[in-house]
């Protein structure tokens, strides 16, 4: 069980994100939605460009929790908002996402509330992202 | 066809089931990133305790998405998927999914709420083991765009 204390923040987190990663992503949930891979159905629709699955950076994001709590299994709640998207153009470079969490609270039962941030180019892209985990 | 505000506490069980393949978890787990021992080692996951290889946090979506939005978009419910974007997610457990689980999925309309001209339509999917114990709850928040002015 791990000692912690309310504020207590877990090593950040660093993801680059490719067309690649978000082909990879599509194959892996069954998510084929076209915006995600084809710009000019992205533009169509009124996007930016072609953007990254809300739920591959709501998968990223757990991450920094996981790692830090050794198992997908301790964490028993996990719920997030999609506020902004994360625009990923058609080069070798990709874009980063930075993960943040820290926890907010310590419950009775032995499980800690751990509140989590992304961010991408400067602006937080999920809203309202919290984890509860076993200790 | 409109969203069906009456629709709100409809239940749909979804008659396929879905057994959970250790290739599939770790196929997930390498597309999110998650490099925890028990997504990838058998061995590692049964020696923290679990029957088989440990899914993601995040995975039931790759299961309840399909499922949950074929309920959403039948003709009781009436949601638009072409004008659909995808608002909130939460997924709460009882316990972890592991490779071997046949998981079947119950839909319910849990809330329709407008909101600037949108409706907010929040699903929830009760994930349950082949034993009909409650492994899962997934709640999916859809925001329906209204037509175009």
């Amino acid at each position: 069980m791990k000692n912690v204390e309310v504020g207590f923040e877990l090593p950040e987190l660093k993801v680059n994100v490719k067309r690649s990663d978000l082909i990879q992503y599509a194959g892996a949930s069954g998510d084929f939605n076209i915006i995600h891979w084809n710009e000019r159905t992205a533009l169509a629709v009124g996007l930016p460009g072609v953007i990254a699955h809300g739920m591959l950076t709501m998968g990223q994001a757990i991450n920094v929790v996981t790692r830090w709590a050794g198992s997908p299994a301790n964490v028993i709640d996990y719920t997030v908002r999609f506020t902004r998207p994360v625009v990923v153009p058609d080069n070798d470079k990709g874009v980063e996402v930075v993960f943040n969490a820290k926890v907010s609270a310590l419950n009775e039962d032995g499980t800690a509330k751990i509140d989590i941030n992304a961010v991408f180019e400067d602006k937080t892209v999920l809203g309202k992202a919290s984890a509860i985990v076993r200790l | 066809m409109a969203l069906n505000l009456d629709s709100v506490g409809k239940t749909f069980s979804s008659p396929r089931t879905y057994v959970v393949g250790r290739e599939k978890l770790r196929e997930f787990a390498r597309a999110v990133g998650e490099t925890s021992s028990v997504c990838h080692d058998v061995e590692a996951a049964k020696a923290a305790g679990h029957l088989d290889l440990v899914a993601p946090v995040t995975f039931p979506i790759a299961i309840t998405l399909e499922i949950m939005g074929e309920s959403a978009t039948s003709p009781e419910v009436g949601l638009n998927w072409s004008r659909v974007v995808h608002g909130e997610q939460r997924f709460k457990y009882e316990r972890a999914i592991v490779a071997g689980d046949e998981l079947s999925i119950t839909t319910t309309i849990e809330e329709i709420k407008p909101i600037a001209g949108n409706h907010l339509i929040t699903l929830r999917g009760d994930v349950y083991a082949a034993d009909k114990s409650l492994i899962a709850q997934v709640w999916t928040g859809l925001v329906e765009r209204g037509p175009e002015a």
